[in-house]
């Protein structure tokens, strides 16, 4: 069985079209002698054919994704001119004998090597811009696929890697699907392929190519990950089915987009999205939600050895701040430990990661970091909206303690005469059982509450969700978890202030009528699956709602809650 | 020959953007141009170059000029690092 990492939701049929141009690089290699002058020549050719080519997809690109995304051409055509590259290319010709296009890899391998090794996220990211363009110049000097001839019809996209360039590139009409053998959800073509609602599948390990040729049908699952190569009858016509099911509900989400989560009574709600990488922006603002309910400020602080510093911090929250204006957006301060490893932080290894040197803890003994991270977000503030979350709370002191920083944080910018939302708004993450049981203390010194219920019921049941011998104790439906969830929000609503949960329990259909009459307020899951759950609250009453809820609440048995749910709740 | 030292006030430092406005402006001149972060040196006509230097906010860079118009050049590269957008 064939899976990869789901990256961009969908289901979608059609035949493999497998590229395998990751091996012309690794082929150029080869070392016979060569005539210096012609190779030069065909360097020079392909550095302007490559140019042309760019210079057209740039424009293309503009017209139909804006400068944004075209922006990245920018840079490729601009690596066309640095005498660093080509140059170099040209001087391992003439004084090594080198062919046109070994020396394009080598001069490649060189930079990509550079910028992987370098600690900023988005330098690393470069090495893929490198290989883009040097694949692009190798196609040119080979000539022999100039141009990726794609098919005249539907086709699913089989690769090693896809680079940005070439997503971009892809004949959207025909595209139903893309498939990489490396890479994973926070690569700049499984962003691209979300905001272009193409399903698509990374990730899937080397055996991938071995197992798909082009021509063959295949099945992919963009929701579970799952590949089905030449499927037989009976899942081909139940995949056909599902992808037709999925169809008319994108016609009814797109639909009801513009509208409100509001039930048929006039209860309005608020429907938001969890946000891993800045660079989800756009795709989440045209998917329709009304803000981030948990971007993760992990991201920053991930794959490297150093930690970021302020200035790269704001420059971060606040292009997201800028991007969702007056939308609101809740950042989570650092969540690392458990199992979330941070290299720069040297963290010992512990018996009991989960209950252990982790997230607010963490914050809370290097505040020198912690200060860090409020003073950037604090700056950032003043550009948009944005709302501070701290994570894995249980004593008062601790949310006290954060507090404290925050005001030493805004004090601090205040007398360097910097600005930010003086009435920014603090919340806290319901996640551990204790914290929730003593919800009406911590009401009183937050803004709000967002419950996550990821870890809540982990904590709660005592179940490690990552354990396949007892995955199947692990539910959001147990009795234990739901009078938490309902005390939370009564807790919270007794002093005026709001409760929302982010986590899979927010974007499953199942649950929306039951949170809902638990007094929810704000729903925060995976933008994919949030027109589900509006179209679910458009359809109920409030009124209904809070009679389930109740009932719900006086059942004993996760079996019993599912089933009364799947009876009443649907 | 000129030589000073410039503290990088450019938002998110020298990422592609930055780099390619720094190029716009350096491969005009005619002057030999070296930006140097510690002991790490790149030609200021090279965007990978001046990337892999790898440039935050707040850093501070050695650039030297060599050449007719190394005046003008760097006053205009001084700017350019100065200002902070």
């Amino acid at each position: 069985m064939l899976k990869g990492i789901p990256v961009s939701a969908g289901i979608s049929i059609a035949p493999v079209l497998r590229l395998t141009h990751e091996t012309a690089i690794t082929q150029a290699e080869s070392t016979t002698p060569v005539d210096a002058a012609q190779e030069l020549g065909l360097l020079s050719k392909s550095v302007e054919q490559a140019r042309e080519q760019l210079e057209k997809l740039k424009e293309q690109t503009e017209e139909q994704l804006g400068s944004e995304k075209a922006a990245i051409l920018s840079a490729h055509i601009a690596f066309l001119d640095d005498p660093a590259f080509v140059g170099e290319m040209g001087a391992l010709i003439e004084n090594q004998q080198l062919a046109a296009s070994a020396a394009v890899s080598q001069v490649a391998d060189q930079f990509i090597a550079l910028f992987e090794s370098m600690d900023d996220a988005y330098m690393k990211e470069r090495a893929d811009d490198i290989r883009d363009v040097s694949r692009c110049l190798i196609r040119n000097i080979s000539g022999s696929d100039t141009v990726i001839s794609y098919p005249e019809e539907p086709f699913i996209l089989v690769a090693w890697d896809v680079t940005p360039s070439e997503t971009l590139q892809l004949p959207l009409q025909h595209v139903r699907g893309i498939v990489t053998a490396k890479g994973g959800a926070t690569s700049h073509a499984a962003i691209l392929a979300r905001s272009l609602g193409i399903p698509a599948v990374m990730g899937a390990g080397d055996t991938l190519m071995e197992k798909v040729d082009s021509g063959s049908l295949l099945i992919i699952d963009g929701t579970s990950g799952q590949l089905i190569v030449s499927p037989d009858a009976d899942t081909l016509a139940a995949y056909q089915e599902k992808a037709a099911q999925e169809e008319k509900e994108r016609q009814l989400y797109e639909a009801i987009k513009e509208l409100p989560a509001e039930t048929t009574d006039g209860h309005r709600v608020h429907l938001m999205a969890n946000m891993a990488v800045p660079e989800e922006s756009d795709a989440l603002i045209a998917s329709g939600v009304e803000g981030i309910g948990l971007f993760r400020s992990e991201f920053l602080f991930m794959d490297r050895s150093t930690l970021p510093d302020e200035a790269e911090q704001f420059a971060a929250y606040k292009h997201v701040a800028v991007a969702f204006g007056d939308k609101p957006v809740i950042i989570r301060t650092l969540d690392v430990g458990g199992d979330k490893h941070l290299p720069a932080l040297a963290l010992p290894q512990e018996e009991n990661p989960f209950l252990g040197f982790r997230a607010m803890r963490i914050s809370l003994a290097r505040p020198e970091l912690f200060l860090v991270q409020l003073r950037a977000l604090l700056r950032a503030s003043a550009f948009g909206r944005l709302l501070i979350m701290f994570p894995m709370i249980s004593h008062l002191e601790q949310l006290r303690e954060a507090k404290r920083l925050l005001e030493q944080a805004k004090a601090e910018l205040r007398a360097e005469g910097i600005d930010f939302d003086e009435k920014i708004a603090v919340g806290m993450m319901m996640e551990i059982p204790g914290a929730c049981l003593q919800a009406d203390a911590f009401a009183k010194e937050v803004d709000f509450f967002s419950i996550g219920t990821n870890d809540l019921v982990q904590y709660t049941l005592a179940v490690d969700r990552m354990n396949a011998n007892i995955a199947e104790l692990y539910s959001y439906y147990h009795p234990a978890v739901l009078r938490l969830i309902s005390q939370v929000i009564e807790a919270s609503h007794r002093a005026g202030i709001w409760t929302g949960l982010c986590g899979e329990m927010a974007g499953d259909p199942l649950a929306t009528k039951l949170l809902l009459g638990l007094g929810l307020d704000e729903f925060s899951g995976a933008a994919s699956v949030m027109p589900k759950v509006k179209e679910r609250i458009r359809s109920i009453s409030v009124e209904e709602a809070k009679q389930l809820a109740e009932h719900v609440l006086t059942l004993s048995t996760v079996d019993e809650v599912v089933q009364y749910l799947k009876d009443k709740a649907l | 020959m000129v030589q000073f030292e410039v503290t990088v006030n450019v938002e998110g430092g020298l990422h592609a953007r930055p780099a390619a406005l720094l190029v716009n402006c350096s491969s005009q001149s005619q002057s030999k141009i070296t930006l140097s972060k510690g002991t790490k040196h790149a030609d200021g006509k090279s965007i990978l170059g001046i990337m892999t230097l790898g440039v935050s906010q707040g850093d501070t860079l050695t650039v030297q000029i060599d050449g007719a118009d190394e005046q003008n050049v760097a006053t205009a590269i001084q700017q350019l690092l100065e200002q902070s957008s």
